[in-house]
């Protein structure tokens, strides 16, 4: 089990022990810079954070013996001379990393391996732990990219990365908003997934497009592979043939929107979200902050309540916000109004560790 | 040669001490400056080599109009002073 959480705020990343019985902040990095995800690299216990500095952009640093070097960051190609693209709403798309949104290890099989997901829809692989990136060209040109429009923000990107435990070669990514992209030869070539969703913002000739669906968070069950599930915009869905086909999960009290999801990594069945009102308010439901998990696949959920706000509570916990250990007992999340939490028994009930950081953005145990 | 001089904001990140570099134009000497100090560069100038969306620069007094190509006209004792817009909050 972990005894370790790096916790992403707006005001810097924190390193949370756990000591003797309780989780305390250990340490504080980059104090007052906005860190907005890490990747804790279990194959060689490496370190990555993804800062936003604002006015100087986005930067990426790695962690070393003794603090953290600033390493490159993804860099987009030179848009063609005389090339325009424009976004949703007509303005011409900057190729320019303007957020990193995921950042997943490659396989056991690939040491150095590191996959980065960005805004305004680039992907790109590194295969020197993060010295340099390339980008796939193949996914970005494709000529259904251009459909892919904002939704967590108002550029699109790539918040969700998974490859696949049985072959590296095979990875999907979740896009808001754009569907699911797959490919099974390391990104020479990719293909729509994510049949069966379902896009109620769209109008109805769309409503069943896959390229339409607003993934929040998709992942993967480590041990059956076959087994996916989506935080959409809209609800929950979870597929048993590795993305090809969905099947939504309905009458989950108190909300099925949300963000984040995870699931365990030898149970298929059991997964876990942080449900709000959808979708115009964004809050937890009548100020009660909750966890649904559900362990039999999604035919029934329990919601878990010990240890969380029940009265004013107004915490949104982001797609990246929600964690699980590698063993599947320890779960934390962290929310918009500074709250961190964790759990040592799968949900059952939680420990608040401090309800006064900055914004939390991301929630990751380290190895 | 025209001199450089960045916001002491970015030191905090980076550092970026005056430079000088001769050059027509803020581009040429932008280009000479950062191929002394390289990991500066992506802290003025985004992935297209433009200006950084709220980041400003302003020659002897002057903020640049061409923020994309920066062809901006510098003179042989211009001073560049390299800062952040406002508008980044």
């Amino acid at each position: 089990m972990s005894d370790k959480l790096l916790v992403s705020t707006r005001k810097g990343l924190f390193t949370v022990s756990r000591k003797a019985r309780e989780w305390e902040i250990a340490a504080v990095d980059f104090l007052g810079d906005n860190v907005t995800l890490t990747l804790s690299d279990r194959r060689d216990g490496t370190h990555y954070a993804a800062l936003d500095h604002g006015h100087f952009g986005v930067k990426l640093h790695r962690s070393t013996a003794t603090g953290w070097e600033e390493i490159p960051t993804p860099v987009y190609p030179p848009k063609p001379e005389g090339y325009e693209e424009f976004d949703f709403w007509g303005r011409p798309l900057n190729w320019s990393t303007a957020r990193i949104w995921a950042l997943a290890a490659g396989g056991a099989d690939e040491p150095g391996v590191i996959w980065c997901g960005t805004l305004p829809g680039g992907l790109f692989r590194s295969k020197d732990r993060g010295q340099s990136w390339e980008m796939m060209r193949s996914l970005w040109d494709h000529p259904l990219r251009k459909k892919w429009n904002g939704g967590g923000a108002d550029l699109p990107g790539i918040h969700s990365i998974c490859v696949d435990p049985r072959n590296s070669k095979r990875v999907w990514v979740g896009v808001s908003t754009g569907g699911i992209w797959f490919t099974e030869d390391a990104g020479a070539s990719w293909s729509l997934r994510g049949d069966g969703m379902r896009a109620e913002y769209a109008p109805p000739e769309q409503t069943h497009d896959p390229i339409a669906q607003d993934v929040h968070c998709l992942v993967q069950c480590p041990a059956a592979p076959r087994r996916m599930w989506v935080q959409h915009h809209n609800g929950i869905f979870v597929s048993s043939d590795e993305g090809k086909a969905f099947s939504e999960i309905t009458g989950v009290e108190p909300s099925t929107f949300g963000f984040a999801v995870v699931v365990h990594p030898r149970d298929p069945d059991t997964a876990w979200f942080v449900p709000e009102i959808k979708d115009e308010k964004r809050i937890p439901r009548a100020g009660k902050l909750v966890v649904t998990r559900t362990r039999d696949g999604g035919k029934s959920f329990d919601v878990l309540t010990k240890g969380l706000p029940q009265s004013h509570a107004y915490d949104i916990v982001y797609r990246h916000a929600l964690a699980l250990d590698e063993a599947g007992e320890r779960l934390a999340f962290g929310s918009t109004t500074g709250g961190l939490w964790v759990s040592e028994n799968r949900g059952d009930s939680w420990e608040c560790v401090s309800h006064t950081l900055p914004p939390v953005y991301a929630v990751r145990f380290a190895g | 040669m025209a001199k450089v001089i960045f916001t002491p904001n970015v030191q905090r990140h980076i550092e970026c001490p005056e430079a000088e570099a001769a050059g027509q134009t803020v581009r040429e000497v932008l280009d000479k400056v950062f191929a002394e100090n390289p990991q500066a560069r992506s802290y003025v100038l985004d992935d297209q080599s433009a200006l950084r969306k709220h980041m400003t620069i302003f020659v002897d007094g002057r903020m640049i109009r061409d923020r994309a190509r920066l062809s901006d006209s510098v003179g042989e004792a211009s001073r560049i002073y390299v800062f952040q817009a406002l508008s980044g909050g």
